[in-house]
C-alpha cells in the first residue's frame, strides 16, 4: 500500500465565474471525510480566474486550495485537464480525490484513473468511511436496479465521481483560514491531441429542464412525433419542460439533450408526469428525485405505477387533452 | 480504416424489475431463467458508428467481446451489423475482472489483432456500468481518447467526433489512432439485413485464452484488483400509488389535474 498518500482532493469545478455547486457539495462532503480521516481538505481550481475563487473555497471548507491560471484550461479540455491535475496528484499524492459526476468528471475521472492507477467509482449516491477507513462508494449498477458499495483496499487515490444534489453543499463561513497555492508549471500545449473545434449549444425553448418545478415526460408509447405535441401543451399549461424516455429521443420525437435517466438528464421537480413510459428502471432512476411521480399508461402492469403516487390507467390520448384543458380552467380561475 | 470494436454481453436491461434478482453472499446478479442476453446497448451503437465508417470508405471492422462463450452471439450479431471479424476473449481467470483488468485483457488481443486506427467502446456497460474501461484502456495503448460520441467522421485522416455535453454537443478533431466511447445518441443501431445473418450464422468466432494473447498471470490476480464490491442491495423503492378514476378517462384526467392543483 502507498502510505504517502494524504488528505481528500476536489477537483473543482468553475461555472460562470463561480464554484460550480457540484463543487460546493463536494467540498461539503470531503469536509465531513477529511475530519474523519484527521487530515487535510484540499481543492483544485482551474482556468484564468481561479485564483479570485480561492477564499470562496476555504470559506465552505477547504484547507488548501490549489490554483492552476492558465488559459488552456478556461474550458474543459480533456488531455490539458488530465494532464495538469496527474501532475499535481503525483506530486501532492491524495488519499481520496472527489470529482463531480458532470461533464467534466464523466470524461476526467476515468483517464485520471487510467493514469494514475488509483480505484474509481463513477457516479456515486453516497460516500463514507468504513471501520478501516477506506472510502465506501455507493453507486447505481444494472441500470439502476440495484446498488454496489465500491472499497479500493490497495489503489490509491481512492477516487469517485458524485452525483449532483445528492449531499447537501457545504455551509459558508468566510471566517475559516486556509492557504492559496498556485500550482507550477503550465499545460504543455504540444500534448494537447484532442481539440475542441465547436461548442454548440442546443437550447431547448422555455424552461430549463434541470429548474423546472414540472416535469411532463413521454415515452416509447406516444408513437409519433406529432402526438409528442400534447405533451409540450401540457407542459406549457403548466410552465414546465419536456422530457423524454430513451427510446422517445431513438425515435427523434424529442431533442436528445432531454433524455431523462441514467445516461440523460437526471430531474428533481415537485410535479413528474410519465406518460406512455413503462418505467424502464434506467428511466425511473432519473425522476425519483420527483416530490410527486403521475403516471399515465394503459398497461396497469406498467413498472412506473411501482413509483408513482397517482395513476391513471387509460389510453394517453384520451386523457392528455383533458387534463391539459382542465388544468387550464384551475390555473386561470 | 481498421476499426476494433469491444463489446460486452450483458443481462437483458429491459427486463422487468420483478425479475431482477441478486445473489447478496456472491454480490453477483442471477440471471433469470428463458431470458437470453443481449449486446449491451451502448456497444451496439459503437459497432453501428464503425459500420456507418465503412459505408462511407473502404475499412474492417473487428469485434472483440470478453466474456463466456456465449458471447459468441453478440459477436455473430455484430457481423450480421457489418463486422468482418470476431473474437470471443474466455478465460477462468478472465472473470471477476475490475476496470484495469479488463482493460489489460482488451489491450493484448488488440495487440494481437495488429494494426488499427480507431479503437471504438460503449460509454459504459448496460449492466456494472463502471464507465471507464474504454478510458482506461486508451493509457494504456498510449493513444488520445474521446469520450460520449454521437457522430463520428473521418476526414483527411483525421476523426471528427460530435460528443455530448448536458447541454448541447461539442466537435472534436483527434488523430489517428484514437479510442473513441460512443453514447447512446448515436441512434438506432441498423437491423441486420437477410444476407448478412446468413454470412453472420456461417462465422467462425475463435475463442482467445489468456495465452493465446500472452495475458499474464500476475496481471490477472484478482488479489490486485483496484476496486471491489463489498456489497450489492436492491433499494426498496415501492410506492403507494392512488389510482385516479372517472366514468371516462376524460373524467379521470380532470379530478387528476384538481387533486394535483391543491398539492401544489
Amino acid at each position: 500500500m502507498k502510505m504517502d498518500n494524504k488528505g481528500v482532493l476536489v477537483c473543482g469545478e468553475i461555472a460562470g465565474g463561480k464554484l460550480a455547486p457540484v463543487t460546493i457539495e463536494l467540498l461539503g462532503i470531503g469536509r465531513k471525510l477529511a475530519d474523519e480521516l484527521g487530515e487535510d481538505l484540499s481543492a483544485l481550481l482551474m482556468g484564468s480566474n481561479a485564483a479570485g475563487l480561492g477564499k470562496e473555497a476555504i470559506a465552505y471548507g477547504a484547507d488548501k486550495v490549489y490554483v492552476a491560471e492558465d488559459s488552456l484550461l478556461d474550458d474543459y479540455n480533456s488531455d490539458a485537464y488530465t494532464q495538469l491535475v496527474a501532475d499535481l496528484c503525483q506530486k501532492v499524492p491524495p488519499s481520496i480525490m472527489l470529482l463531480g459526476h458532470t461533464d467534466v468528471g464523466i470524461d476526467l475521472a476515468p483517464r485520471l484513473n487510467g493514469r494514475l492507477g488509483g480505484g474509481l467509482a463513477m457516479d456515486c449516491l453516497a460516500l463514507a468511511l468504513d471501520p478501516a477507513k477506506f472510502l465506501v462508494s455507493t453507486r447505481p449498477v444494472f441500470g439502476g436496479n440495484a446498488h454496489a458499495e465500491m472499497v479500493s483496499k490497495s489503489a490509491r487515490p481512492q477516487m469517485a465521481t458524485l452525483r449532483p444534489k445528492t449531499v447537501p453543499p457545504a455551509e459558508r463561513d468566510d471566517s475559516r483560514k486556509g492557504e492559496v497555492i498556485p500550482v507550477e508549471g503550465k499545460v504543455d500545449p504540444s500534448a494537447l491531441k484532442v481539440k475542441v473545434v465547436d461548442r454548440i449549444k442546443e437550447e431547448v425553448e422555455g424552461v430549463k429542464l434541470e429548474d423546472a418545478e414540472v416535469v411532463v415526460s413521454g415515452g416509447r408509447g406516444i408513437g409519433s412525433a406529432q402526438n409528442f405535441e400534447m405533451i409540450r401543451e401540457l407542459a406549457n399549461v403548466l410552465g414546465g419542460a419536456v422530457g423524454a424516455t430513451r427510446p422517445a429521443c431513438d425515435e427523434g420525437w424529442a431533442p436528445m439533450t432531454v433524455q431523462i435517466g441514467q445516461t440523460g438528464k437526471v430531474v428533481s421537480p415537485k410535479l413528474y408526469i410519465a406518460v406512455a413510459l413503462s418505467g424502464a428502471i434506467q428511466h425511473i432512476g432519473g425522476c425519483l428525485g420527483s416530490k410527486y411521480i403521475v403516471a399515465i399508461n394503459q398497461d396497469n402492469e406498467a413498472n412506473i405505477f411501482n413509483v408513482a403516487h397517482f395513476g391513471i390507467v387509460a389510453d394517453y390520448k384520451e386523457v392528455l387533452p383533458a387534463l391539459t384543458a382542465k388544468f387550464k380552467e384551475l390555473l386561470s380561475a | 480504416m481498421n476499426i476494433i470494436v469491444c463489446v460486452k454481453q450483458v443481462l437483458d436491461p429491459e427486463i422487468p424489475p420483478a425479475k431482477f434478482k441478486i445473489d447478496p453472499e456472491k454480490k453477483e446478479v442471477i440471471p433469470p431463467p428463458g431470458v437470453p442476453p443481449v449486446i449491451s446497448v451502448f456497444d451496439e451503437r459503437a459497432v453501428e458508428a464503425a459500420c456507418r465508417l465503412k459505408d462511407k470508405q473502404d475499412g474492417k471492422i473487428t469485434v472483440i467481446s470478453l466474456g463466456s462463450e456465449k458471447a459468441a452471439e453478440v459477436v455473430k450479431h455484430t457481423v450480421a451489423m457489418g463486422a468482418d471479424e470476431g473474437y470471443v476473449l474466455n478465460d477462468e481467470a478472465f472473470e471477476g475482472l475490475d476496470s484495469f483488468g479488463i482493460a489489460y485483457v482488451l489491450n493484448k488481443a488488440i495487440e494481437k489483432i495488429g494494426a488499427y486506427d480507431l479503437v471504438l467502446c460503449g460509454r459504459q456497460s448496460a449492466d456494472w456500468g463502471s464507465g471507464q474501461v474504454g478510458s482506461i484502456l486508451a493509457e494504456i495503448l498510449g493513444i488520445p481518447v474521446v469520450t460520449l460520441a454521437c457522430d463520428i467522421e473521418a476526414v483527411d485522416k483525421k476523426l471528427k467526433v460530435k460528443r455530448i455535453v448536458k447541454d448541447g454537443y461539442e466537435v472534436v478533431e483527434a488523430p489517428l489512432p484514437s479510442l473513441v466511447t460512443v453514447s447512446s445518441e448515436l441512434g438506432l443501431p441498423r437491423l441486420p439485413a437477410g444476407m448478412r445473418i446468413m454470412i453472420a450464422a456461417r462465422k467462425q468466432v475463435p475463442v482467445w485464452k489468456a495465452a493465446d494473447i500472452g495475458a499474464e498471470a500476475s496481471e490477472l490476480d484478482k488479489a490486485k484488483a483496484h476496486t471491489e464490491v463489498t456489497r450489492l442491495t436492491v433499494p426498496t423503492r415501492k410506492t403507494e400509488c392512488e389510482m385516479i378514476a372517472g366514468d371516462s378517462p376524460g373524467e379521470a384526467a380532470a379530478n387528476l389535474a384538481s387533486k394535483l392543483a391543491e398539492l401544489l
